[in-house]
């Protein structure tokens, strides 16, 4: 099994009242390791949900979840939680940076919970992923010292912390100016192409999802498009060609 | 999870808010320096009362009759016949566990010098007795087993007789006093005691042999007390059982009767004394129960804010792969940390306190390690009791749910 996710005719249903509501329903899909995807859809039409059974926070209702040749359905919390820990990296759209703490503290979190990870091959890895993120110079900083698309750069130094198999990011973009948002798809599409890492990238706007490689549509929770994208467009072109701004 | 992780995830999550844990701990600093320094007097006095009961010779054993009821009416302890000579010359033969033994029975009347009178008690004594108190004489010398052989007419004075009967300052020694109109010789003068732990005057007293309160004052062959030391400190209850069983051989009482004679020892008489300073404690401890339970629920009510407050951290440390028992643990361990830092504080300025009462006030205060160690003990368990539920509910945290949480 090479393929990093998949998912066979998946169904998540919440029950509210007497009401079932199919968040998802009959989904098929598999990920290979070094995809860029980006998931779209109006709102409400499962993105998150579906990005949450991804990353092991929630479980399919019916259908099946094997993520790195994992059954996911069959796992209990604990290992769920495990999962997480080892194979995945998480990026949100308010960062979720723990007020308070440095940068390379933040970046540091996901490896305090792996007991086989010594003090010092945390500090290391940590450091590396602030590197790969190009803000070893901020380490020290806190989340509110930090401008909006740092403290996203430091989240993703997290996402990718403990090497995970995939990364998964929900409107990571949705709170930053375009500027700083084609930054961060630079940053993406580096760790990408130069590290190899699958990414999963909800989005909503067709714009940020120009820049990856495969475009899922869904619609009430069905996939009505899986294109390839022929024509990636690079975010350090785009970045160039911005106009700069002048006071 | 490494417990050292745990550890470090906490103490940063109380970094991260200093004042508010402070404040939480407040409770606990208060409680625990209240309890710390309260104990710290409490044993500071409990001790120099035992160091002035062992003044009054830590080795002294007591004997007194049990006052039988006969007839409706008690008899005071003059007419109790249970102690006599016999007894004592008993207790003279098992050396022992006894480095002494004195009788001692005691007249009180008038004492006269000239002009001067003065109500004071007369008690009969041997020359041991003065050893057994540990009471040296300031001047002159002590009567002799002679005079009491002869029932001599001769005494030692205690300071308060020689203030009241001769306020002049003269030298008494060799002087005469009326005591019940008999005339005594004095031959020396007892050195000053002070009052008892009981308030008693000891220094007012007149000391004559034995047998001249026996046969010239009295007329009765009993004794109202017998003195005895133990050979050291350690043996006292050897000596006490020892005493028991000789007494009862010369009382000739037979199996499963009671004893008609009671033998204290010192250390009864501490234990008497640590039986009021036990209730003391008793209420100490629930003074401290008291702070310590709204301390807890100090630190209960701050945990169930900061679980609320941080449902966002939660559901995030739950998306990085923290298990259920990581969060549950993470929050015990603070509560606890919290708990115990108070703890620490309070410990370290109950001692503070302590310090102060004792040069500000001159009060003598004592703390214990048990003192320390308890209320330590106290609140790491506090910490765990009140930091549970908290601790519980955020480990029951849906991990999507808390990451929408606003
Ligand atoms: N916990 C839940 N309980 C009940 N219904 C839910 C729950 N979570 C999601 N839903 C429903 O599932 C559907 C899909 O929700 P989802 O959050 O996946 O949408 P989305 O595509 O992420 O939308 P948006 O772009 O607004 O974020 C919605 O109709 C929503 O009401
Ligand atoms: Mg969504």
């Amino acid at each position: 099994m090479s393929s990093i996710v998949e998912i066979k005719n998946l169904v998540r249903a919440f029950k509210m009242g007497d009401e079932t509501v199919k968040a998802l329903n009959d989904i098929s899909f598999t990920i290979d390791p070094g995809e860029f995807i980006s998931i779209m859809g109006s709102s409400g039409s499962g993105k998150t949900t579906l990005l949450n059974i991804l990353g092991c926070l929630d479980k399919p209702t019916s259908g099946e979840y094997f993520l790195d040749g994992t059954n996911v359905g069959k796992l209990s919390k604990n290992e769920l939680a495990a999962l997480r820990n080892r194979k995945l990296g998480f990026v949100f759209q308010s960062y979720n940076l723990l007020a308070r703490t440095s940068a390379i503290e933040n970046v540091e979190l996901p490896l305090l919970y792996n007991n086989e990870i010594s003090a010092k091959e945390r500090k290391e890895k940590a450091l590396s992923a602030l590197e790969a993120v190009k803000l070893t110079n901020r380490m020290h900083h806190l989340p509110s010292q930090l401008s909006g698309g740092q403290q996203q750069r430091v989240a993703i130094a997290r996402a990718l912390v403990n090497d995970p198999v995939m990364i998964l990011a929900d409107e990571a973009t949705g709170n930053l100016d375009s500027r700083t948002s084609y930054e961060i798809m630079m940053l993406i599409q580096e760790l990408n192409n130069v590290h190899g890492k699958t990414i999963v990238f909800v989005t909503h706007e067709p714009d940020i999802a120009s820049f990856t490689k495969r475009t899922i549509t869904l619609r009430d929770g069905r996939i009505i498009k899986d294109d390839v994208n022929n024509n990636v467009r690079k975010a350090r072109d785009v970045l160039q060609n911005l106009p700069v701004l002048t006071e | 999870m490494k417990i050292t992780n745990l550890l470090r995830i906490a103490w940063r999550a109380i970094q991260r808010n200093k004042m508010r844990a402070f404040l939480t701990m407040l409770g606990i600093i208060i409680g625990v320096a209240a309890v710390i320094s309260m104990i710290a007097i409490g044993q500071g006095s409990k001790q120099s009362i035992q160091s002035q009961i062992s003044g009054m010779g830590s080795n002294m054993i007591t004997i007194r009759p049990i006052s039988n009821v006969t007839g409706g009416a008690r008899m005071d302890n003059t007419s109790v016949q249970a102690l006599s000579e016999p007894d004592v010359v008993a207790l003279q033969k098992h050396p022992q566990y006894l480095n002494a033994v004195s009788p001692s029975l005691s007249a009180r009347g008038q004492a006269i010098n000239g002009p001067y009178n003065w109500s004071t008690s007369l008690q009969g004594v041997s020359p041991d007795y003065l050893s057994i108190r540990g009471w040296p004489l300031q001047d002159g010398n002590p009567f002799t087993n002679q005079d009491v052989k002869t029932a001599a007419k001769v005494c030692l004075v205690g300071q308060t007789v020689i203030n009241n009967l001769f306020p002049n300052g003269e030298a008494v020694v060799g002087k005469s006093i009326r005591f019940k109109n008999i005339p005594f010789k004095i031959v020396g003068v007892l050195s000053k005691k002070g009052e008892n732990t009981f308030g008693q005057d000891q220094d007012d007293v007149i000391l004559t042999p034995i047998t001249t309160v026996q046969k010239r004052v009295l007329a009765t062959i009993y004794y109202q007390t017998i003195f005895a030391s133990a050979a050291d400190e350690n043996s006292t209850e050897k000596a006490a059982e020892e005493i028991q069983q000789t007494l009862r051989i010369s009382h000739r009482l037979q199996k499963g009767t009671d004893d008609d004679f009671t033998v204290r020892t010192q250390a009864e008489l501490i234990s008497t004394f640590s039986s009021t300073s036990r209730i003391l404690t008793i209420l100490l401890a629930v003074i401290a129960g008291i702070s310590l339970v709204v301390g807890g629920i100090g630190i209960m009510n701050i945990m169930y804010v900061s679980v609320t407050e941080r449902t966002k951290e939660i559901g995030l440390r739950m998306s990085i792969g923290a298990r259920g028992t990581d969060i549950l643990m993470q929050f015990l361990i603070e509560a606890v940390l919290i708990g115990v830092t108070g703890g620490l504080i309070g410990v370290a300025l109950g001692i503070t306190a302590a310090k102060l009462v004792t040069t500000l006030l001159h009060w003598p205060t004592l703390v214990t390690q048990a003192s320390v160690l308890l209320s330590f003990m106290v609140c790491f368990a506090t910490g765990v009791f009140f930091g549970y539920y908290p601790a519980l509910k955020a480990s029951r945290l849906d991990p999507i749910e808390a990451l929408h949480y606003e």
